[in-house]
């Protein structure tokens, strides 16, 4: 099992590295410079500028670049917010945990849809309940998150009147009735981004499920006159959910596009809004460093599924 | 069939309604600013007096366009990643996985993002702000969704290139490239059509995601996203104005997404009906 982790965690730091350079290139293929602003600053002259960048190395050739920047990124030095002069890291840890707080409930709510509504469509394809089932999740994931947030906001909160639409961190409340402010604040975006995945996932599951209960194990689990039940979450679901966890993992990128765009519609202080308005605000490094810990967010997700493989299938071994 | 209607209504109505709907789409008039649906606005306006029909149709265009050019430019790429890495096989293979899998495991609208903050002023000022923005978005989001159709085409190459009707045009003496234009690709096409449909539709919702940040295209362009961005202040007294755009999307995301989805059944005979 450890060996097994090691190996997946040394798979994963190629891509890692990889996406760093993909980073890396696009930001020094881009025209523009961050001294742009001391460019047109007249206070300073071209010599003082002209060191300045000498000694941060901007002159140095482009490999040579690339590796202080990460080795920069490694040992923990992401520099500083242009914007609020904060250490950029420090910025992401305060956002973070609102994000993976967000997501994840987002994330087991679609999966309370997904998996039951799966697999009762598919053990009854074509049924009613079938194609309500398929009507549901082809609305779902045709509604993008931005216009469902809109329309909830619409509905629960200027309509009903129900829930607030800007999510605030400065609750002035203890114990249970903060618990309680700070969950009725988190049910909409939580609720956009869960049903949007919950849609996809209940056809990843409906065909996967659709896959099995054909196989010859399964008719065996029949004959031997197992009930219903037991055949379904025993014989079938758990076969079935190998395939589910690689398309989930591979849905992890779009995951995070959905809570940007969650995040800036209901302002949640999360790293996605920090994300758009360090762009809004030309803040590089805040942008950079972001976007690399999306990306860092994503290959931890591949692995995570990596390991799955092997709780569901034991024919995977940990070797 | 009832979802290809629709949305070939949508279509005819994007191309051609605005010949037939004169309103201009700047026009702007402070008398009736944020109004609800009437005869002189069937959909309403927003909060400077312009028509929304108007700017919706107009809006339908570039929503369109993107969501086609972004499809080509995807298409073309995964397919050429795909035949490449399908023939070619060993080494060549193993790389160009690799890359797909790298692109898959890119977080795709950070990325999006980075690229149109860092690149937009500088293709502005070369092609101007309209196409500027649209060739970077094009080809940002054709950029970021080739993935999937190098997988399909890929496999589909490795099984087709083995079949005996491609062995019997190889003994013939067809070249390489012959083989590959002639007898495999037309043969590995299906999926692709099918990837390519779906494509359409998560093109244009990258393109409204865009918009609706702010980051997409200028203001003075009324895309769909662009709509319902310029809209989410006004929710609570002129839900008309996001109602509408955001209906537009769904409806066109919808009737694609059900078409690629009959297309799939219609191509794949293995699936039970």
């Amino acid at each position: 099992m450890l060996q097994y982790l090691i190996r997946r965690l040394l798979i994963a730091i190629p891509s890692l590295l990889g996406i760093s350079v993909v980073l890396f290139t696009v930001l020094a293929l881009a025209p523009g410079d961050p001294f742009e602003e001391l460019a047109t600053n007249p206070a300073i002259p071209p010599e003082v500028r002209a060191n300045l960048r000498a000694s941060l190395g901007l002159d140095d050739p482009i490999h040579q670049r690339y590796f202080a920047w990460l080795f920069a990124m490694l040992r923990g030095e992401w520099g500083y917010s242009f914007v609020s002069r904060i250490p950029v890291d420090d910025l992401i840890l305060q956002r973070l945990p609102t994000t993976v707080v967000v997501i994840g409930a987002s994330q087991i709510l679609a999966l309370a849809i997904a998996l039951p509504v799966g697999v009762l469509a598919a053990a009854r394809p074509y049924s009613l309940f079938d194609q309500l089932a398929n009507l549901f999740a082809f609305v779902g994931f045709s509604l993008p998150t931005f216009f469902t947030g809109l329309l909830f906001i619409l509905l629960f909160s200027i309509t009903l009147d129900w829930l607030p639409f800007v999510y605030r961190t400065n609750i002035e409340a203890t114990g249970w009735r903060w618990w309680w402010e700070h969950i009725r604040q988190a049910i909409m975006p939580v609720m956009v981004l869960g049903l949007f995945q919950g849609a996809s996932w209940t056809r990843f599951v409906r065909s996967a499920v659709l896959d099995v209960i054909r196989l010859d194990h399964v008719t065996t689990a029949r004959a031997k006159g197992l009930p219903e039940r037991r055949i379904i979450t025993r014989h079938v679901v758990r076969n079935a959910l190998i395939p589910v966890v690689t398309l989930v993992a591979l849905q992890m990128p779009i995951v995070f596009g959905g809570a940007i765009v969650t995040e800036q519609i209901f302002r949640v202080p999360g790293i996605g809004s920090l994300l758009i308005s360090a762009i809004l605000a030309n803040d590089t490094p805040v942008i950079m460093a972001v976007t690399f810990v999306f990306a860092c967010l994503v290959v931890f997700f591949n692995l995570l599924a990596d390991i799955l493989y092997g709780f569901l299938d034991p024919r995977i071994s940990y070797r | 069939m009832v979802s290809a209607a629709i949305l070939a209504v949508l279509i005819l109505a994007v191309l051609i309604g605005p010949f037939l709907w004169r309103v201009p789409i700047d026009e702007i008039d402070f008398s009736a600013r944020l109004q609800g649906p009437s005869w002189a606005h069937p959909l309403g306006t927003d909060d400077l007096g312009q028509d929304l029909l108007a700017r919706i149709l107009y809006g339908g265009q570039i929503s369109l366009a993107v969501g086609f050019a972004a499809m080509l430019v995807a298409v073309v790429l995964g397919v050429l990643v795909g035949a490449v890495a399908g023939m070619a096989g060993g080494k060549v293979d193993a790389a160009l996985m690799w890359l797909t899998d790298l692109f898959l495991s890119l977080p795709e609208l950070p990325i999006l993002l980075l690229i149109i903050y860092l690149f937009r002023d500088a293709l502005t000022a070369m092609v101007g702000p309209e196409m500027g923005v649209f060739i970077l978005i094009v080809a940002v989001i054709g950029g970021f969704r080739w993935m999937p159709v190098a997988r399909l085409v890929r496999a589909q190459f490795m099984s087709l290139r083995e079949k005996e009707f491609v062995e019997a045009a190889r003994a013939l003496g067809a070249s390489r490239l012959r083989l590959v234009w002639r007898h495999i690709l037309p043969n590995a096409l299906g999926p692709v059509i099918v990837a390519a449909t779906i494509d359409i539709a998560a093109a244009i919702i990258a393109e409204s995601t865009l918009s609706f940040l702010g980051l997409g295209f200028p203001p003075d362009i009324p895309t769909w996203g662009r709509l319902l961005y310029d809209a989410k202040d006004h929710l609570d007294f002129a839900p008309h104005w996001a109602l509408f755009p955001g209906l537009a999307i769904f409806l066109t995301v919808l009737t694609i997404n059900f078409v690629g989805d009959g297309l799939r059944d219609a191509l794949d005979p293995r699936r039970v009906r």
